[in-house]
């Protein structure tokens, strides 16, 4: 083998695990992206269907019902919200009126099912996604009445 | 008056840390010894101010001075006394404060222990290391500083967090900067010699050491914080693919490559270019890595109350340091040349492969953590990336990473038979397939992934023992750095059996029980004792007993807890585990019912999950021999001996 062909086999095997590198990266990003929404683009049909996503907002004050390992509440951006069923333990700081971050799925009922339930872990702290979803239903009407 | 004088001592660091990135780089570019040699007393300096600037602010913590804003945010007088030590790194200022004076010893660690290197070359790399201090001075003074005092002077202080009162908090957050900062030495030691144009095998010589003890300590302080995560946090998970983690596991994938690379560059000269990239790489994402973790531009575990103003100012530093060594480089390297020359079956080439698949392993694993921020830089969507796109894209990737490490070491520098290598590598591919086909049925079900996982960690301690079989009687004589790579490499056998097991064939169940009920979990039976109320020192808790038996006899007693620090209105949920060499036993406790009777638990039954840090700590033990290996320090001596004589 002459030094040419040694250095087009090493760049070659190199070439491939890049490519085959680069295709398993857009393929797995292409499947496990997790969008997310707030509860207004939710009521609006934005919500992906069939696909897991994140919903943020506030816990709805007074909607937290707990039936053994069942948990049923609100998540509220203060202009619309989104009822959600979850099973299992919740994080420490969830709490009605705090900041949360739910992901799962909607159901043909407009329910959403979460499998992970995320919420601030500092008394300062909000989920980014969370203050988003407020601040977003908010700032539309604070601009009508500048309007 | 404390707080004043640490201030001071912070001004008289910053200005010595601008005397060591001038003077000694002048001097060296000028042959002026006198300037050169000022490089090692001025590295001494720094790290003595910065040291008493650390420890008068421990001596606010611990006298609890609450007019000092950073103490009044960070502690409180209930709080015991050790947190109050190590809550000096409990906050954004404080930790900084940690990573200024964990590289001032590093830099005078550097300075004392490079007798052998060439002046210039110690000079000019103290300065680089000056530079990298003096940015984190100013941003530590100008946007961080500890020492701010609070008008009015508050009465209490807040809380630390109680998710950060761990004995986690105690050694996590420094083994973690020792390996960040660690690879400053190995950054500034690389810019050095391109600044100098000495770069020859000698200098990977001399990098060797260093980059390994930095690798040692981000693996001990990765795993650490792992374990952490694993005993708090209550999910019973030991690694999420959150964005932070993936930020100290950056570097240690880049520190993994460059260490595999280096062993080329000293062994055969080659690869020269492509090892300095990879030092400045490395550096570059442990700035990344503190960037992500202190700017809060984050949502992980991770991120609590942050200021963006300090996140650019933080991206500004990332992007001149980056900058600064990407144009040495592209200036410098061409001057590298090539080294020695190897056949496409050599030990190069698997060297070789590894490094491409560890960068691109950084690469695939940067782009997930990264993507969201970009995406949401630039067009405001708002989405995550998850543990499945990491696992898809990691795991394929360290498929081959592993069946090459089992032949590397067995393969020859330079060339290689590949039928003669295949010979002596039959049984251990036999006995792998074989072993790891047994485990998986003894564990419980034949699945395709636990088999290749376990296959994975068989097939590394296979070629082991083929290795040292080769050595014969002389086994007792390998020298230490062998050692340390055998025992390296039984770290990631030992680690990948362990997540393979605990990934494959945990159990896990969420449950409703009152007093005297149980649970069933596989073969375990978990008994729901009752509740009783505890103090501890700054909070009360409700302590669950649940005892796991099987068949009627006892394994272990867990007794998670909800605690209620007194300085915050929130319930902690604080897990029960039962460490075991086979199954680790795992219970946290959820809410009470309306009944005040019933609550909810979460039980795991979690066989092998310690083979993961037995694993991580293997790799780091591995790391620590080879690091002590007589030939780094005997090329030392020779090396001091020939500059020596070099005058005369």
């Amino acid at each position: 083998m002459t030094a040419r062909q040694r250095r087009f086999a090493v760049v070659v095997a190199v070439l491939l695990t890049v490519g085959v590198a680069a295709a398993l990266v857009l393929y797995a990003l292409r499947g496990e992206i997790v969008f997310f929404r707030t509860p207004t683009q939710v009521l609006a049909g934005e919500a992906p269907v069939g696909q897991a996503f994140r919903l943020g907002g506030l816990v709805e004050e007074g909607s937290v019902q707990r039936n053994g390992l069942q948990v049923r509440f609100a998540i509220t951006d203060t202009a619309q919200r989104v009822s959600v069923v979850y099973q299992g333990l919740l994080p420490d700081l969830f709490r009605e009126g705090q900041g949360v971050v739910a992901q799962g799925r909607l159901d043909a009922q407009g329910l959403f099912h979460a499998q992970q339930v995320l919420a601030k872990h500092d008394e300062n702290y909000m989920p980014p996604e969370a203050s988003e979803a407020v601040s977003r239903a908010v700032r539309p009407s604070v601009e009508e009445g500048a309007r | 008056m404390i707080p004043e004088l640490g201030q001071i001592a912070l001004l008289l660091a910053l200005a010595t840390s601008v005397v060591l990135g001038v003077l000694p780089l002048w001097g060296a570019a000028r042959g002026q010894v006198p300037w050169m040699a000022l490089a090692r007393p001025a590295a001494y300096v720094h790290l003595a101010l910065i040291a008493v600037a650390y420890a008068l602010l421990t001596a606010s913590f611990v006298q609890l001075d609450f007019s000092v804003a950073y103490v009044a945010e960070n502690t409180n007088r209930q709080l015991p006394l050790v947190y109050r030590v190590v809550g000096v790194w409990g906050g954004h200022e404080g930790s900084l404060l940690l990573w200024q004076l964990i590289q001032a010893a590093w830099m005078a660690a550097l300075a004392r222990f490079s007798r052998s290197l060439p002046l210039p070359l110690v000079a000019r790399s103290l300065a680089v290391l000056g530079w990298i201090a003096t940015g984190f001075a100013l941003f530590v003074l100008i946007t961080s500083n500890p020492f701010t005092r609070l008008s009015p002077v508050p009465l209490d202080g807040h809380d630390l967090n109680p998710l950060l009162q761990d004995p986690g908090m105690v050694v996590h957050p420094p083994l973690l900067y020792m390996g960040y900062v660690g690879f400053a030495v190995a950054f500034a030691l690389a810019l050095g010699a391109l600044l100098g144009c000495r770069l020859d095998a000698a200098w990977a010589r001399w990098m060797r050491p260093w980059t390994t003890v930095a690798w040692l300590f981000l693996t001990l302080g990765i795993s650490v914080g792992s374990l952490w995560a694993y005993q708090v946090l209550g999910w019973g998970g030991w690694w999420f693919w959150d964005p932070v983690e993936n930020a100290s596991f950056l570097p240690w994938l880049a520190g993994t490559a460059l260490i595999h690379s280096l062993a080329v560059t000293d062994k055969r000269g080659a690869f020269r270019a492509w090892t300095v990239l990879l030092a400045l790489l490395t550096f570059s994402l442990s700035l990344l890595g503190t960037f992500l973790v202190r700017s809060g531009v984050l949502s992980s575990v991770h991120a609590f109350a942050t200021d963006p103003q300090r996140g650019l100012a933080l991206l500004l530093f990332l992007a001149v340091v980056v900058g600064v060594a990407l144009a040495v480089y592209a200036w410098r390297a061409p001057t590298l040349g090539l080294g020695g020359r190897f056949a496409p079956v050599s030990r190069e080439t698997v060297l070789l492969l590894n490094n491409v698949l560890l960068v691109v392993a950084v690469a695939s694993v940067g782009l997930g953590t990264l993507y969201p921020l970009v995406l949401d830089a630039l067009t405001g969507a708002k989405i995550s990336v998850g543990p499945p796109y990491f696992e898809q894209v990691f795991v394929p990737l360290m498929l081959p990473l592993v069946f090459l490490l089992g032949i590397g070491p067995l393969a020859r520098w330079k060339e290689t038979e590949l039928p003669a290598l295949a010979r002596r590598l039959r049984w251990a591919a036999g006995l792998s397939v074989a072993s790891a086909v047994g485990m998986a049925w003894w564990a419980g079900q034949l699945s395709f992934g636990a088999v290749l996982g376990l296959w994975m960690g068989a097939w590394i301690l296979c070629t082991i023992a083929t290795d040292m079989g080769g050595h014969g009687r002389r086994l007792g004589q390998a020298p230490r750095a062998l050692w340390g790579m055998w025992l390296a490499h039984a770290g990631v056998a030992v680690f990948a059996v362990g997540v393979t097991m605990v990934g494959s064939y945990e159990l896990e169940r969420d449950a409703e029980l009152s007093a005297g009920q149980r649970a069933e979990l596989g073969p375990y039976t978990f008994h729901f004792r009752g509740v009783r109320e505890v103090l501890g020192p700054n909070y009360r808790a409700a302590q669950a007993w649940v005892e796991v038996t099987r068949d009627g006899e006892p394994l272990a007693q867990l007794y998670p807890e909800k605690r209620l620090y007194a300085s915050q209105d929130t319930s902690f949920t604080e897990p029960a585990v039962v460490h075991g060499p086979l199954r680790d036993f795992y219970a946290s406790l959820g809410e009470v019912q309306a009944d005040r009777a019933t609550w909810t638990l979460r039980l795991h039954v979690k066989p092998f999950v310690s083979w993961i840090w037995a694993g991580t700590l293997l790799m780091a033990l591995g790391g620590g021999l080879a690091a002590s290996d007589r030939r780094y320090r005997v090329a030392q001596r020779q090396a001091a001996a020939s500059t020596v004589q070099e005058p005369a």
